[in-house]
């Protein structure tokens, strides 16, 4: 027992390990193109990209906890799913969805206490965004299409329906926003408005993180324990690796794909939640044609967190912080475009640098497997 | 005497393994030289390297005493060298004669000359008494055919060293028999043969010589004639074998398993793969499903664990309809599986062993608790598993089950399905890919579960298996029941008679 734990421990150290790595190159990577764009000026950009959030003091760090929020939930969506066999491309859209229904709320059902209201808003995204990964999870269950292509389709769905939603019930035309919800529907800071400030002369210039951060973190570790530590997470996490199997073993596949997506959807919604209910000065969903980035981003977290629950956790805040570190980057001759793909370029590289480590071992397996087929071949039946 | 192929002192090295240890092997010309060896003992990598597929590390190949490197495929095909695979590599919607052209097609002005090539086909198949039709498609012919396809697209190419690799896998006594004569005609005709197999029978039958192979070391070449069949076996396992089972007459008890009337359709197409199949399985009785693969027993088995719906039929477990029960519900009430395909249905190759020990028992209250897994309990019981059946492993039960050797995998399989106490056991080729030590092993586990009096229905294409350690045989045959009979009143050849279609008995249940 104490064998296998230090294994288990051993195998987390390694894993750490080989995320940092992949986090050196995917900087290395960007200071690349830093000096291809603005040589002058790549040093101290580098720099200021390294200080990340810490370049604005309390506040910054507060920053990067409140936009890490969105993306811990979103690559929880993506690795949860990755973990079961699927690939969840659509969190863009369950977020979107999950955004709007909390949102909606927010503003509507001001008849809800303070606690009540935020809880049934949250709630709401994750039945939205559930119901959205839902529609993909039957058709791969039962029809066998194909979750990438089907979540996909998803995502345009859910961005021009939250958009036309938004326009019919909750604009603020004047600012080409969603309304501010009902201060009983933020979330209450949790105690973090004790950390994440600047001082302002006698006031406090307070930073939007709130006990989103909170809730996504728990989330996290309820997700690392179902994973880990229950009989549905051991039948979700066979059917992903191998389905015949599982059938053979009596385990629904079909109910598991479903129910796999849906909590994967549910997860995405719920960072729509989190990220849209925090008040006048957090953000407000923008009413434009594009998918939603923290759903997008919630792929290299999950690839950089290995589609670990608590890896992700730690992933979601280093991209948050490199991306306020970005936006710290204006200050510098960059022009905006350039900094969103110098930023891009670090997350994506340091995701696929690892994703290609991570395949390392499996080409060294496979061609070992290769070789001793070739040996076991032998006999009268061979393998396949 | 003079050699036609050398392989002299040849090493071929895998990460971790050595696959060849200083291997010679000497090819006369006109001769049948057998390889002999267990699984895993080289022989497949040796005839690789001589086929230009792997380069060895060490050693040299000589062609008629002069050195030759063979880079690719094509080098071995230029020095002569054909090969028949395990599987054949036909292109089934082809024909005959477009099989064997296929690569060494005439043409004229980038047109091909089908004419030419067929009057050498004709002429070939003639002198060497290969008969077959020449316009049919691949898929509408049978094994034995294609066999011989494969080889007529060897001489086609005029290769002058032939390599068989285990040619008698797929086929029936009969045809097995036919393949030694043409053997034996090739050599005389002054092809050189290497024929590499497992079976000791074929060798006397038709080999000259043998080299023997054992854990990827070169054990010694013997003149067959002057060898026992002890001997051999000897060379080959490094021990005595005992080549009969011990067991004792059946006693069968009630009935456990009835099937009724079980029709299930094939898939893909329309044909049916399982046509009013009927039989029962008592207690204490091993019934052995004997056949040539692919008639039928993958889909029977399929359906009678509830893996795929069936069209028409009843199945019941101690007379409790299961027909309409799903395959977790099958389970339950008392059947077990050890599947055909081990690393595709038995296994869940990401999980350790002791997550794929409990893969039939995670949701009983033994191992759950609310939802969540008993760790403890689970260590526990794979522990003991892992004693009561030998299972031996690099780390223990935390061990992950791909890095296993697949005799230990399916001694997982085993020891899992084991232990759920079944009511029956349904095993799908159990010793399929198995050496010799692991083969005995789980004969000797199925009988003596049936000795408890349980029920074992055994789905086997190795005769001797058949023979030696059923009860009772069923031959199936283009998915219906042609015989069903006790293996010490039938023979090896009324079996092959059976099992090719042309001799049936009516079969009451």
């Amino acid at each position: 027992m104490k064998k296998a734990k230090d294994m288990v421990l051993g195998d987390g150290l390694n894993n750490a390990i080989s995320s940092i790595f992949a986090v050196l190159i995917g900087l290395a990577f960007g200071f690349v193109i830093l000096l291809i764009t603005n040589p002058g000026e790549a040093v101290n950009g580098f720099i200021i990209i390294l200080k990340g959030g810490f370049s604005t003091g309390g506040k910054g760090m507060g920053q990067v906890l409140y936009f890490a929020t969105p993306l811990i939930l979103t690559g929880l969506s993506v690795g949860f799913a990755f973990k079961t066999g699927l690939f969840n491309i659509g969190a863009a859209g369950q977020f979107i969805m999950g955004a709007f229904a909390a949102v909606y709320i927010g503003v509507k059902w001001t008849f809800l206490p303070a606690p009540l209201h935020w809880m049934a808003a949250i709630l709401a995204a994750a039945l939205i965004g559930g119901l959205w990964a839902l529609i993909p999870g039957l058709m791969k269950a039962y029809l066998n299409v194909h979750e990438v292509i089907s979540t996909i389709m998803m995502n345009y769905i859910g961005m021009y329906t939250a958009n036309h939603l938004i326009k019919l019930t909750i604009y603020d035309s004047k600012k080409a926003l969603s309304m501010n919800t009902a201060p009983s529907a933020v979330l209450p800071k949790g105690g973090l408005d004790y950390v994440f400030y600047n001082p302002l002369g006698i006031g406090k210039d307070l930073s939007t993180v709130n006990s989103g951060i909170w809730i996504a973190v728990i989330l996290a570790v309820v997700m690392y324990i179902i994973l880990n530590k229950t009989t549905f997470g051991y039948e979700l996490k066979a059917c992903g690796f191998n389905k015949y199997a599982s059938k053979y073993a009596g385990i629904n596949e079909k109910r598991n794909i479903v129910l796999s997506m849906v909590i994967a959807g549910a997860l995405a919604g719920m960072g729509g939640a989190l990220l849209y209910l925090s008040g006048a000065n957090g953000r407000h969903i923008r009413v434009v044609d594009v998918l939603a980035m923290e759903g997008f981003n919630g792929i290299p977290v999950a690839l950089l967190g290995l589609s670990n629950p608590i890896g992700i956790i730690f992933s979601a805040i280093f991209i948050s912080y490199i991306t306020q570190g970005g936006n710290y980057l204006q200050t510098l001759e960059f022009v905006p475009e350039i900094i969103d793909i110098i930023i891009a370029c670090i997350i994506y590289f340091s995701a696929f640098s690892l994703a290609f480590r991570s395949i390392i071992p499996r080409i060294i397996r496979f061609s070992k497997n290769r070789s001793e087929s070739a040996i076991k071949k032998d006999d009268n039946g061979g393998e396949e | 005497m003079e050699y036609i192929i050398e392989m002299l002192n040849i090493t071929k090295e895998f990460p971790g393994i050595i696959a060849n240890d200083d291997i010679t092997l000497q090819l006369r010309k006109g001769e049948i030289h057998a390889l002999l060896g267990e699984n895993g003992a080289g022989k497949s990598t040796l005839m690789s390297v001589l086929f230009g597929m792997y380069q060895p590390e060490k050693g040299i190949i000589k062609k008629n005493g002069k050195e030759v490197k063979l880079k690719d495929p094509n080098d071995a095909n230029n020095l002569g060298i054909g090969m028949v695979h395990q599987h054949f590599k036909l292109v089934h919607n082809f024909t005959v004669l477009q099989n064997i052209i296929l690569g060494v097609e005439t043409t004229k002005n980038g047109f091909l000359k089908m004419d030419d090539a067929r009057e050498k086909v004709v002429a070939i198949s003639k002198q060497y008494g290969l008969m077959v039709n020449p316009d049919a498609l691949i898929e509408d012919i049978t094994v034995g055919m294609q066999q011989r396809v494969e080889i007529l697209k060897m001489l086609y190419r005029e290769n002058e060293i032939l390599i068989f690799d285990e040619p008698t896998a797929v086929l029936t006594p009969q045809e097995i028999d036919e393949l030694m004569k043409i053997m034996k005609d090739l050599a005389e005709e002054g092809k050189s043969i290497l024929f590499i197999t497992h079976k000791l029978n074929e060798i006397k039958q038709a080999a000259d010589r043998c080299t023997v192979l054992r854990k990827g070391k070169y054990i010694g070449t013997i003149d067959v004639k002057t060898t026992s069949k002890e001997e051999m076996s000897e060379m080959m396992v490094g021990r005595k074998v005992d080549f009969t089972t011990d067991k004792k007459p059946a006693t069968p008890g009630e009935t456990v398993l009835q099937v009724r009337d079980l029709t299930v359709a094939a898939k893909g197409h329309g044909n049916k793969a399982v046509k009013n199949v009927s039989f029962d399985v008592k207690r204490g009785e091993i019934v052995c499903i004997a056949g040539i693969d692919g008639n039928g027993q993958s889909e029977l088995v399929y359906a009678l664990t509830g893996l795929v719906g069936i069209d028409n039929g009843k199945i019941s477990i101690n007379d409790k309809n299961i027909t309409n029960l799903n395959v977790r519900q099958r389970n339950v009430s008392g059947l077990a599986h050890i599947p055909e395909d081990r690393q595709k249905d038995g296994l869940i190759l990401d999980y350790s062993m002791s997550q794929n020990l409990i893969l039939k028992k995670y949701f009983t209250p033994q191992f759950e608790n609310r939802g969540f897994i008993k760790f403890d309990e689970i260590n526990e019981f794979s522990e003991d598993l892992v004693k009561k059946f030998d299972i031996r492993s690099g780390q223990g039960i935390n061990t992950s089950i791909r890095s296993m050797s697949g005799g230990n995998q399916q001694k997982v399989i085993i020891a899992r399905e084991i232990d759920v106490d079944p009511e029956i056991l349904i095993a799908v080729q159990p010793t399929r890919g198995l050496d010799v030590g692991a083969i005995e092993y789980i004969h000797n586990q199925l009988i003596s579960i049936r000795d408890e009096g349980k029920a074992i229905l055994l789905i086997s294409l190795e005769l001797d298996e058949v023979m030696n350690i059923s009860d009772r045989i069923l031959v199936i045959y283009e998915g219906e029941i042609v015989a069903n009979v006790k293996p010490e009143e039938v023979t090896i050849q009324e079996l092959g008679l059976y099992m090719a279609g042309s001799k049936r008995s009516e079969v009451a249940v």
